[in-house]
C-alpha cells in the first residue's frame, strides 16, 4: 500500500476520497469479512492489555525472590520451561507457553504522561507533532473490509492518562472509547423512539440544506454530513453486538471475572473476531508508590483470570494465530522498595509479555538484576548501568507492524513537512518464526 | 426510616426554594455599552487601515469579496471567539435593542471588558505557553499558570511585560504563577533547556527551530550552533527550595600566557594564586581535568576528602586569553560525534544589540525576544490572534507558530496584514484588547461565510485572501459551551449562580474530555470524527441541554412563547443566533401546532436537530 501523503491532500481531496469510501463503507462486503475466516489466513489483530501506571516487573513477570529488594512476592513454574513468573498470577503461569516475554524493555521517559505518550507511540514527546498511537497506525494502514464498528479501540479507560491518538494521521483514527464495557455502548443508541428520531434526522437534513445554500463546498469541507452518515450507519449496524456481552454464556464472562477490565478482556476477544484490527484493554490503578505489595496482589486478581481466560478463548475460537496480545505499561517500578512498602517509576528496565499471531512463543529475553540497581539508587537516572540486551520500544512496535503487515520504516509526509516513519527500530528476530 | 423518607422530597423543595430566589434576585441587565467616541474613531479608522492592503489584493486577484455578514452572526462569532460560547436570548434582545451606532465595536469593546474574556482568552495562551499536560505535580501547576494569566489579561496589562516576566520568572510556581512557563520545561526531573528554548522560539517569536535542537533546520536557515546559543540562556535555571532561581557564573579572566601552565595539567603556583587573588582559595588535593583539547578545562575541589572531588570551576578559552567561571552558571552540551563535552556561550542569531544589559541570561533573554524591533513577536502574536478570532491562522496554510522571516522579500505582500497590525499592537503599548478591537472591526472580520464566487479555484482563492469568512469546526469547548448557553437564557457568567457555574465548569471539563481536547495545536485544520457525532446525538450532555425542564431555555421558551412562530423564532435564536428562513419556518411550523401527530418533546427535538446541524 502506497503511503498516505496527508499533508498532500486537502480537505476537498479528502471528501472525494471519503465519498469514494463511503460506498463501500455501506456495502455489506461480507464475503471478505475477516469475521467469517479462521485460522492464520484471517487479518491479524492487536489486543493491548494496558498496565497503567506502571505495572511492577518484580510482582509479575520478573520476579527476583532470592533478592533482599525481591519483597514477599515468590516465583511460580510455568509451562514455559525454565520461565518463572509472579505467584500472584497462578493461571497465567499456565499460558505462557503460548507466549513470550521481554524483560529488558528500556525508556527514557519516567513519567506518566510522557512515559505513556513514547509507549504508545514508538517517539518521545514533541511539541510540534502528534504521532499516531500503534493501534492508529494499524488501523489506518489496515482497514477492514465491510467492519462498520471502529477499527481503533480503547475498553475500561476513562481517568488514564493519555488516549491512543491518531496523531498527524487524524483524529478519525484515535481510539473509541468505551469506559464501562460489556455493560452500554455509549452514545451508539438513539435517545429516542424511531418516530422521534425519524423527525429529527429528518429536521437536520432541513437546517443543514439551508446552511449549505452558498456555502456548498465550504460546508462539504467540514465533513460534516459525511461524518454524521458514518455515525448512523454504525448507529445500526449488527456488528455493535460484539460491544455486549448478551449472548455470552455466564460461565464465560464470570471465568474472565466481572471487573472493567475483564469485560473489556472478553470484549475485545469479540471485536477481534469481528475483524477490528486493534484493541485497547485498560487496566488502572497499577501507580503503586505506597503499599505496593498490597496493590498488585488486587491488581494481579483482576488481571490474572482476564488474561488467562483471554488466552483460552482465543485459542479456543482459532483466533490465535490471527491476534497478537501485547500486555504492557508506560513503564515498571524501581528494584528497592521506598519507605512506604511502595515502588516508584522505573523506565529503566522492564517487562511486557507478547503472543499469538505467529509470533514466537516461549522466548524469554533479557535479565535484570534488582540488587545492582538498587545500589545506585542515589545516582541520576541517566547514570544508572543498563540492563544487558536492552531492548528498545520502538523495536517492538517494528516486530508487530511486520507481523501485521505493515511496513514499519514506512515514510509519511507530516502535516509539518517532516517525513516521519512508522517506527524508528528493527524487528526483533528472536521473536520471529 | 421517617426522616429518610421526607428527605428526598424536602430537598426538592428547599432546592425549587433556591433556584426561585435565584431567579428573581439577578437582574435584567439593560444597559446600553458605551465607548468613547474618539476610541470608536480610532478603531474604525485603524481597521481601514487593515482593510486598505487587502481590498487591494482582492483587486489584483480578481476576486469579489463576500458581502457583510447579517449583524447578529458577527456577534455569535465574537462570543464564540472571545467568551467560547454563543450569546444568550437574553443578550440578543439587548443588542438588537441598541440602536446607536457603531453597535458591533462598542459591543465588542464590552465583550473585552467582561471577565470571560480574560478566562477564555488565558486558557487558549496558555496552550501555546505550557502546553496541555499536567506535567510533573511537584513542581508544575497548570491552574496556577492560567490562574496568573487570567489577572494578568484582566489588568490589560501590556503583552510584552507579560511575556518578560514569564521569561524571567523567579521564585515558587505555586505563589507565582508565571514562574510555571520556566518549570514546564522540565522533563523527568530534570530541567531541559533545549525544550523551554523551542517553546520560547514558537511561542513568542512563532518560528519552529525545534529540529535544530539536533542538526542544522532542513528548509529555514535556523543552524544547531543558533539553538545552542539561545537554550544557553536557559542554561543557569536551577531549582532550589526557594523555587526557580538562576545559577550564578561570576567569573574572572587569565591572560593568554595561561596557555602555559593550563597546558600541564596541574594546578600551577600562578593558577593557584590568580584563584587566591579573586577570593576563591583553592584546596591542596584540587585537580585541573583538561576536557577538550587547549580549549576547555574544569577545576575539580572538595571541602574534605580527596576522593570526592567536584567540579567546581570552568576555565575555557576566550578571543582575548582564558575566562575563570563557576562551574554550576556554565550551560554544557555533549557533541554528538565526539561526545565532548563543550561549554556553550549564550547567543542570539540575530541584533544582539536588542539584548538586555542587566540583570540574569533570562532577564536578556526577555529584552530580546521582546524588544520593540522584534517584529517575529508582534506577528506571532497578531496570527495566533487572528487564528482565535477567524478559526484559522492568518497565513492559513502554515502552524500558527511557523511563520516565515520576515525580512524574506518574497511573502512581504502576504504578510503585510500581520506587520501593520503588529505595527500598531506596538505603537498601541503592546494592548492585546486593542488588536482583538481592530481585527474584530475588519471587513474580514464582518463578512458573510457565503463566498461571491462558486467556483472551487476562485473560492479557494478567495479563502486564502480572507475575501470570506471561513467556515471551520467548532473547538470542543465552544460545542459545549455553546450548548450550556443555548440551554440557559440567562448568560451564563460571573453573575451567574455558583451552582450554575460549577456545573458549566464539570460539564465543560467531561465534554472535552469525552469529545477529544485538540491540545496544544488546537488551530489546526481537522475533520470531525465519528465519535464525537455520536457524542453530540446520543451523549448525555445533548440529551440534559435539549430538556423541556422549568428553568432551561427549552422549557421555559416552550411555555412562554405566545405562538408558534414565536417558539421557533427563540429556539432559532437561543442555538444559531439568527431568525429561521422563510423555507425553515414553514417545514418547522406545522410540528409546532398542537395538533402534530407526535406531541411529545417537540422543542427537545427542535432544539437536538439545531445542535447537529453544520451551523451550531
Amino acid at each position: 500500500m502506497p503511503p498516505f501523503p496527508t499533508n498532500a491532500i486537502t480537505r476537498r481531496d479528502a471528501l472525494r476520497l471519503a465519498a469514494g469510501l463511503g460506498v463501500s463503507f455501506l456495502l455489506p462486503g461480507m464475503t471478505v469479512r475477516a469475521a467469517g475466516r479462521r485460522g492464520a489466513e484471517r487479518p491479524r489483530s492487536l489486543i493491548t492489555l494496558w498496565m497503567a501506571g506502571g505495572a511492577s516487573q518484580w510482582e509479575t513477570w520478573d520476579p527476583h525472590p532470592e533478592s533482599k529488594h525481591g519483597g514477599p512476592t515468590w516465583a511460580i513454574k510455568t509451562t514455559a520451561g525454565d520461565l518463572q513468573i509472579s505467584h500472584l498470577l497462578p493461571q497465567m503461569a499456565e499460558q505462557m507457553h503460548k507466549l513470550s516475554v521481554i524483560r529488558t524493555l528500556v525508556s527514557k521517559e519516567g513519567d506518566h504522561e510522557r512515559g505513556t505518550y513514547f509507549v504508545q507511540t514508538g517517539y518521545r514527546p514533541d511539541p510540534t507533532v502528534v504521532h499516531p498511537s500503534l493501534g492508529a497506525i494499524l488501523a489506518q494502514q489496515r482497514p477492514g473490509e465491510g467492519v462498520e464498528i471502529p477499527m481503533h479501540v480503547s475498553l475500561a479507560t476513562g481517568d488514564g492518562f493519555v488516549v491512543p491518538r491518531g496523531g498527524y494521521l487524524g483524529d478519525e483514527y484515535d481510539a473509541f472509547r468505551i469506559y464501562d464495557p460489556g455493560r452500554n455502548i455509549r452514545n451508539m443508541r438513539q435517545r429516542v423512539g424511531d418516530k422521534r428520531q425519524q423527525r429529527r434526522l429528518a429536521n437536520l437534513d432541513v437546517v443543514s440544506r439551508s446552511f449549505r445554500r452558498g456555502r456548498e463546498q465550504q460546508v462539504d469541507d467540514t465533513l460534516h454530513e459525511h461524518v454524521i452518515e458514518r455515525a448512523l450507519a454504525m448507529m445500526s449496524s449488527e456488528q455493535l453486538s460484539a460491544f455486549l456481552l448478551d449472548e455470552e454464556p455466564r460461565a464465560v464472562i464470570g471465568r474472565y471475572g466481572d471487573s472493567r477490565f475483564g469485560r473489556g478482556c472478553l470484549v475485545a476477544r469479540r471485536l477481534a473476531q469481528q475483524g477490528v484490527r486493534s484493541i485497547q484493554v485498560v487496566l488502572q490503578g497499577f501507580d503503586t508508590h505506597a503499599d505496593n505489595f498490597a496493590g498488585h496482589e488486587s491488581q494481579c486478581a483482576k488481571l490474572d483470570p482476564a488474561f488467562a481466560a483471554l488466552m483460552r478463548d482465543l485459542e479456543e475460537h482459532d483466533l490465535l494465530d490471527s491476534t497478537i496480545v501485547l500486555c504492557i505499561g508506560e513503564f515498571g517500578r524501581t528494584p528497592w522498595i521506598n519507605g512506604l512498602d511502595g515502588r516508584d517509576h522505573w523506565p529503566l528496565g522492564f517487562s511486557c509479555v507478547i503472543g499469538g499471531g505467529g509470533l514466537r512463543s516461549g522466548v524469554v529475553i533479557g535479565g535484570t538484576d534488582p540488587d545492582r540497581w538498587a545500589g545506585e539508587q542515589d545516582i541520576p537516572s541517566k547514570d544508572r548501568t543498563p540492563p544487558a540486551d536492552p531492548i528498545e520500544v520502538p523495536d517492538l512496535f517494528a516486530t508487530i507492524l511486520q507481523q501485521m503487515n505493515v511496513a514499519p520504516d514506512l515514510e509519511i509526509i507530516t502535516p509539518i513537512g517532516r517525513p516521519l516513519a512508522f517506527s524508528t527500530g528493527t524487528p526483533i528476530e528472536r521473536l520471529l518464526v | 426510616m421517617k426522616i429518610k423518607r421526607v428527605f428526598p422530597p424536602l430537598l426538592v423543595v428547599i432546592g425549587v426554594g433556591l433556584l426561585t430566589a435565584i431567579a428573581a434576585s439577578t437582574a435584567i441587565r439593560t444597559e446600553r455599552p458605551e465607548l468613547p467616541e474618539n476610541i470608536i474613531e480610532d478603531v474604525t479608522a485603524t481597521a481601514a487601515r487593515i482593510d486598505d492592503p487587502m481590498l487591494r489584493r482582492w483587486d489584483e486577484l480578481g476576486i469579489a469579496p463576500a458581502p457583510s455578514a447579517d449583524e447578529l452572526e458577527v456577534l455569535r462569532r465574537l462570543s464564540l471567539a472571545l467568551h467560547g460560547t454563543i450569546p444568550s436570548l437574553e443578550e440578543i434582545r439587548l443588542f438588537e435593542a441598541d440602536a446607536g451606532p457603531h453597535r458591533l465595536t462598542r459591543w465588542t469593546a464590552a465583550m473585552l471588558n467582561d471577565p470571560r474574556f480574560a478566562d477564555y482568552f488565558a486558557e487558549r495562551l496558555a496552550r501555546a505557553y505550557v502546553g496541555v499536560e499536567e506535567g510533573e505535580f511537584v513542581i508544575f501547576r497548570r491552574d496556577r499558570f492560567t490562574d496568573w494569566l487570567r489577572i494578568q489579561l484582566g489588568d490589560r496589562r501590556p503583552y510584552d511585560e507579560i511575556v518578560r516576566e514569564m521569561i524571567s520568572g523567579r521564585g515558587v510556581w505555586t505563589g507565582k504563577g508565571e514562574v510555571n512557563f520556566v518549570t514546564a520545561g522540565f522533563a523527568n526531573e530534570e530541567f531541559d533547556a533545549n525544550k523551554l528554548t523551542a517553546r520560547t522560539v514558537r511561542a513568542f517569536l512563532g518560528q519552529r527551530m525545534d529540529c535544530a535542537q539536533c542538526h542544522d533546520h532542513p528548509f529555514d536557515d535556523w543552524t544547531q550552533d543558533q539553538f545552542q546559543g539561545l537554550a544557553a540562556y536557559y542554561g543557569q535555571v536551577e531549582l532550589s527550595l526557594a523555587g526557580i532561581r538562576d545559577k550564578s557564573g561570576e567569573a574572572f579572566g587569565l591572560p593568554d600566557k595561561a596557555a602555559e601552565y593550563l597546558k600541564t595539567g596541574t594546578i600551577a603556583t600562578e593558577l593557584r594564586k590568580r584563584f587566591r587573588e579573586n577570593g576563591d582559595g583553592l584546596r591542596k588535593h584540587a585537580r585541573l581535568e583538561m576536557v577538550a583539547a587547549d580549549r576547555l578545562w574544569v577545576v575539580r575541589d572538595s571541602q574534605k576528602i580527596e576522593e570526592n572531588l567536584e567540579p567546581r570551576f570552568v576555565i575555557r578559552r576566550t578571543p582575548t586569553g582564558f575566562a575563570v567561571s563557576s562551574y554550576e552558571g556554565e550551560y554544557f552540551i555533549e557533541d554528538r560525534d565526539s561526545l565532548e563535552q563543550q561549554v556553550v556561550d549564550p547567543s542570539v542569531p540575530f541584533h544582539p544589540e536588542w539584548l538586555g544589559t542587566e540583570g540574569t541570561r533570562r532577564d536578556r533573554l526577555a529584552a530580546w525576544v521582546t524588544h520593540p524591533d522584534n517584529r517575529r513577536f508582534d506577528r506571532a502574536l497578531v496570527n495566533r490572534v487572528w487564528g482565535l478570532l477567524f478559526g484559522k491562522p492568518y497565513l492559513s496554510d502554515r502552524p500558527v507558530d511557523d511563520l516565515p522571516d520576515p525580512d524574506r522579500e518574497e511573502d512581504a505582500e502576504e504578510t503585510r496584514v500581520l506587520d501593520l497590525l503588529g505595527c500598531d499592537f506596538r505603537e498601541q503599548g503592546c494592548d492585546l484588547r486593542r488588536l482583538v478591537q481592530v481585527i474584530a472591526a475588519t471587513r474580514a472580520f464582518r463578512m458573510d461565510s457565503r463566498a461571491a464566487t462558486s467556483d472551487p479555484q476562485q473560492l479557494e482563492q478567495a479563502e486564502r485572501a480572507w475575501a470570506v469568512f471561513p467556515i471551520t469546526r467548532r473547538r470542543p469547548e465552544q460545542v459545549i459551551g455553546a450548548m450550556l448557553q443555548a440551554n440557559t437564557v440567562r448568560t451564563v457568567d460571573q453573575n451567574s449562580h455558583l451552582f450554575v457555574r460549577f456545573q458549566k465548569f464539570i460539564r465543560e471539563r467531561d465534554f472535552v474530555n469525552e469529545y477529544g481536547d485538540l491540545g496544544e495545536n488546537e488551530l489546526d485544520d481537522r475533520a470531525g470524527t465519528i465519535s464525537q457525532a455520536l457524542l453530540r446525538m446520543n451523549g448525555e450532555f445533548a440529551h440534559e441541554m435539549a430538556e423541556e425542564e422549568p428553568f432551561t431555555a427549552p422549557g421555559r421558551i416552550a411555555s412562554y412563547s405566545s405562538t408558534p412562530e414565536k417558539l421557533l423564532e427563540n429556539c432559532f435564536l437561543a442555538c444559531l443566533t439568527r431568525r429561521p428562513t422563510p423555507e425553515e419556518a414553514a417545514y418547522f411550523l406545522p410540528q409546532l401546532e398542537d395538533d402534530n401527530d407526535e406531541p411529545d418533546g417537540v422543542v427537545q427535538d427542535v432544539f437536538w436537530t439545531l445542535f447537529n446541524s453544520p451551523e451550531f
